[in-house]
């Protein structure tokens, strides 16, 4: 640690810290507009200018010089920093005039404007007048794709967006042309930005240069009620703030949180919402006659309550969805063993997932973990569309680290360079067999991750490739006292909950793939869909489906009865990710219409059908998952997961393995109705073929 | 100066020659691996000489044997004034118009262009020519000057000049160089000083 003088204070600072985080540090705030704490050092918007005693008789660069390299006084006195002199208000004001005299005074149409760096810091560093009187300077609009909105000449060059695509989402799609006075940012020939996780650049503009394109002119900041929850567009659980206007959420933003999502969110995740406005489910619906018509609630409880009692208890069923929150499965599950049947499952997509020990089917290693990691071999996942966020993070190890990734599966573009091993399971028992130089490298490696996607357990020989990877991390010595190598990556948000509360088959009880059959073959006669639209629905036959969820997609079209919930942002709700972290989402805005609080539909029925459910609140119910999963009681926390259990080795199968995510875009039921994830699917769409031709 | 753009017509695709490309692996041979991207400079100056100028065609072939991203390179081409985004002439003039010049008669010589060639930055009719005015190139002592493609010639006045150009425009070869009779940059009228060190070391001088 080194001793230096802040404004004549003592502070003990480490030496690698740049001035301006010392200076942080020690609590004075330093304005910037070029300098972030995620991405590469700039120096060029010149703003964090400070004086340093001893050093040159000019201003200093604060962002851009380590303590390190201060120099003591003639007597050994520590190094003195001044953040608040007359040269450093003078320097600050200079450069704030220079930054002004191209920047449009276009503030009161600006989308920025509430939330801008340059409005706030111009305000309390800059002068009140210009003496400027030339013509500012125009720059030629530019498209970056129906994300994200451009107004260029309002942009101030700190370069921020250049290397947050380059450094952070692995792209290099943007950059500065015609360096100098004339320099421009834009994309190779106006292209749109291709990567998953373009918008941040949106959060990262001090100004209004870019902004977003869906959002534009919709609302001001601060007219917003901002509520901070979860999201749930992948098992990543990435935690953002919801900002909503009356009841209509407005936009959303990602919050800081270096254990999951750092600060960035995906495109998915930041502009699904207005995919929440559209093609909901806002009233109950019964099925008369071929057709669904408007109904109420007494009715719809009515109808199916009659059709439980034809059936025998077990006869009836339920799925639980990708979007369904951990209270909801749990109501659920527990109003099904009151009926008595144990069929049901969370798996929609059929994974092959063992849940008898969490360790089984968690992120083992965090999502945190992959910075220290060393090697990742991925296997039937493509995390660029499964998860971007965590993606990024893979990129962040590799470029910081210089971890070296290995890819079992799809041969897919994800950003950073890897070695491709192979399509399918006989690959990865050659990695296990120790056979190539990934292999060895692998199985000496100091902290080896096995990444498993839904691809890879999926399918008829998922338990076996399941077993497999176990093997492999157990032979890499990847699991043990401090550190676990062994990771399953969810692609769906309601997952792991499930799995931690046990909505899956009872005893007896049939799996998804059981229960389709048994709805086509006539034996299962009730299926309750718990948002759950990613299955074969002509497999359910002529079964009598509940659809309870938000949105008017393949599940309620078949439905027989349609009770409307609420959407993740419409509900106090429990999501756990794909690393065990259980979180807390908050109500932002209120469901539409007659549609009501999932868990409590689900115990509104439990009442009509005579089997009503011990909890009367949300807090009730909370401690009865905890009975049921200790760890829910502690948010935002992972728990080390106990011992790993070796699976049963098993035959595999000769088919490649395919892909989890298929349109990025468009994977739930609130995407599908987005019209701006149309937008992205359809571009990206029209990328591809461009890039094929 | 201006905004540096691309020019709006563009040939459908462009490719080293084999001799350039085995030019140009040597180039990329000289980096340490990895770092290939070093060579982008001396690449696409050598698309420029095959090319004449250098089409967006040429700037994406590059990039795409330097393993970069195809923004990096742009981004290195509209920043050196040396590339040239659009075409130019057979003889490409850069004339100089700094001060020095300036003082020394450079805007008779920009007459001269716009009568011989046409408007700045355009190609004449024939392909021959085409001019532009830069910043100082460094022959101050030789002023007025141009340089046309790889060749500085000094010196000059509208009469000179104007009979360079059309010696070039009829593919005659002229001497490059002061224009004027001088040898590089000595003093007009002979030596001024050290006339004595000048006639003793004669015999092994001129």
């Amino acid at each position: 640690m080194t001793i230096i003088k802040v404004d004549g204070e003592e502070i003990d600072v480490a030496p690698e810290l740049t001035l301006l985080q010392a200076c942080e540090a020690a609590g004075k705030e330093i304005p910037r507009f070029c300098y972030h704490e995620r991405l590469s050092i700039a120096g060029n918007c010149r703003m964090c200018l400070i004086e340093v005693k001893g050093g040159p008789p000019k201003p200093v660069a604060s962002c851009a010089q380590n303590v390190r390299d201060l120099r003591p006084g003639p007597e050994g006195q520590p190094p003195e920093l001044f953040t608040n002199t007359e040269m450093v208000k003078r320097a600050r004001e200079g450069v704030m005039e220079f930054l002004l005299i191209n920047h449009p005074l276009d503030c009161p149409i600006c989308d920025q404007g509430g939330e801008c760096d340059l409005q706030d810091q111009s305000m309390a560093y800059g002068v009140d007048g210009s003496r400027f009187h030339e013509n500012k300077r125009a720059v030629e609009e530019k498209y970056m794709g129906p994300l994200v909105k451009t107004v260029m000449t309002r942009c101030i060059q700190c370069t921020r967006c250049i290397r947050f695509t380059t450094e952070v989402a692995g792209a290099g799609e943007l950059g500065a042309i015609g360096r100098g006075e004339d320099m421009e940012v834009t994309t190779y020939l106006d292209r749109a930005l291709t990567s998953e996780m373009s918008a941040n650049v949106v959060d990262l503009c001090p100004v209004g240069a870019l902004t977003f394109r869906p959002f534009a002119f919709t609302a001001r900041p601060w007219e917003l009620v901002k509520t901070e929850s979860i999201d749930v567009m992948d098992a990543l659980g990435s935690n953002i703030r919801v900002d909503a206007r009356g009841s209509e959420v407005m936009r959303i933003l990602p919050r800081l949180n270096d254990e999951v999502n750092e600060e960035w969110i995906s495109d998915k995740t930041r502009f699904v919402w207005d995919g929440l406005k559209t093609q909901r489910l806002d009233t109950p619906y019964v099925r008369e006659n071929g057709k669904l018509r408007a109904a109420t609630w007494d009715e719809a409880f009515d109808v199916i309550a009659a059709k439980l009692r034809e059936l025998k208890d077990d006869q009836a069923a339920a799925i639980a969805g990708d979007l369904a929150c951990a209270e909801s499965m749990k109501a659920l599950k527990d109003l099904l063993g009151k009926i008595g049947s144990p069929h049901m499952d969370c798996r929609q997509d059929g994974a092959k997932i063992d849940a008898s020990s969490r360790a089984n089917y968690l992120f083992n290693s965090t999502v945190a973990g992959i910075d220290s990691a060393d090697m990742i071999l991925l296997v039937g996942t493509n995390p660029r569309l499964e998860s971007p966020v965590l993606n990024a993070r893979i990129l962040k190890a590799q470029r910081q680290n210089g971890a070296r990734v290995g890819v079992i599966g799809e041969q897919a573009d994800l950003t950073y360079p890897y070695d491709y091993l192979g399509a399918g399971p006989a690959t990865l028992q050659d990695v296990l067999d120790g056979k190539g130089d990934f292999a060895e490298a692998f199985l000496k490696a100091e902290r080896p991750m096995i990444v498993l996607g839904q691809s890879a357990l999926a399918r008829k020989d998922g338990a076996a490739v399941h077993a497999a990877a176990v093997a492999l991390a157990k032979a890499a010595k990847a699991v043990r006292e401090d550190w676990n190598g062994f990771n399953v990556l969810h692609t769906a948000a309601a997952r792991v909950g499930g799995l931690d509360l046990g909505f899956l088959p009872g005893e007896g009880g049939r799996d998804i793939d059981g229960i389709l059959d048994g709805a086509s073959s006539g034996e299962i006669g009730l299926v309750w869909l718990l948002s759950a639209d990613e299955i074969d629905m002509d497999r359910l036959g002529s079964a009598f489906v509940v659809y309870q969820g938000t949105h008017g997609d393949r599940g309620a079209h078949r439905a027989d009865v349609i009770l409307p919930g609420a959407a993740y942002t419409e509900k106090s709700a429990t999501w756990v990710n794909t690393e065990g972290r259980v979180q807390i989402g908050r109500r932002a805005s209120f469901p539409p219409g007659e549609a009501r609080e999932d868990w409590t539909i689900i115990r509104a029925l439990s009442g009509v059908l005579g089997l009503t459910l011990p909890y009367d609140d949300l807090d009730a119910l909370r401690v009865a998952m905890e009975e049921d999963a200790p760890h829910f009681a502690d948010t935002d926390m992972v728990f080390p997961a106990a011992e790993l259990p070796d699976g049963e080795k098993g035959a595999f199968e000769d088919a490649a393995f395919d892909t989890a995510v298929k349109d990025f875009y468009l994977t739930n039921p609130i995407a599908r109705a987005s019209r701006v994830m149309a937008l992205c699917s359809a571009e990206k769409s029209a990328s591809l073929s461009a890039a094929a031709d | 100066m201006s905004v540096r753009r691309l020019d709006p017509n563009q040939p459908e695709s462009f490719e080293f020659t084999p001799e350039n490309l085995d030019w140009a692996k040597t180039q990329m041979a000289k980096y340490p691996d990895g770092k290939q991207a070093s060579a982008i400079i001396s690449l696409l100056w050598q698309a420029q000489k095959q090319h004449g100028w250098l089409p967006e065609p040429a700037i994406r072939y590059v990039a795409d044997l330097l393993g970069m991203d195809y923004i990096r390179a742009l981004e290195v081409a509209t920043f050196y004034t040396m590339f040239n985004l659009s075409p130019v002439g057979e003889h490409f003039v850069q004339l100089c118009g700094t001060t020095p010049c300036w003082l020394r008669g450079a805007d008779d010589l920009k007459e001269v262009c716009r009568k011989h060639i046409g408007e700045e930055g355009e190609v004449s009719e024939d392909g021959k020519l085409s001019w532009l005015e830069v910043e100082c190139l460094g022959a101050c002592v030789n002023a007025p000057m141009v340089q046309i493609n790889d060749d500085f010639y000094e010196d000059l006045d509208a009469e000179k000049f104007e009979r360079i150009l059309s010696e070039l425009r009829s593919g005659k070869d002229v001497k490059p160089g002061p224009q004027n009779g001088r040898r590089s940059s000595e003093p007009e009228d002979g030596p001024t000083t050290l006339k004595d060190s000048m006639s003793a070391g004669k015999a092994g001088g001129e």
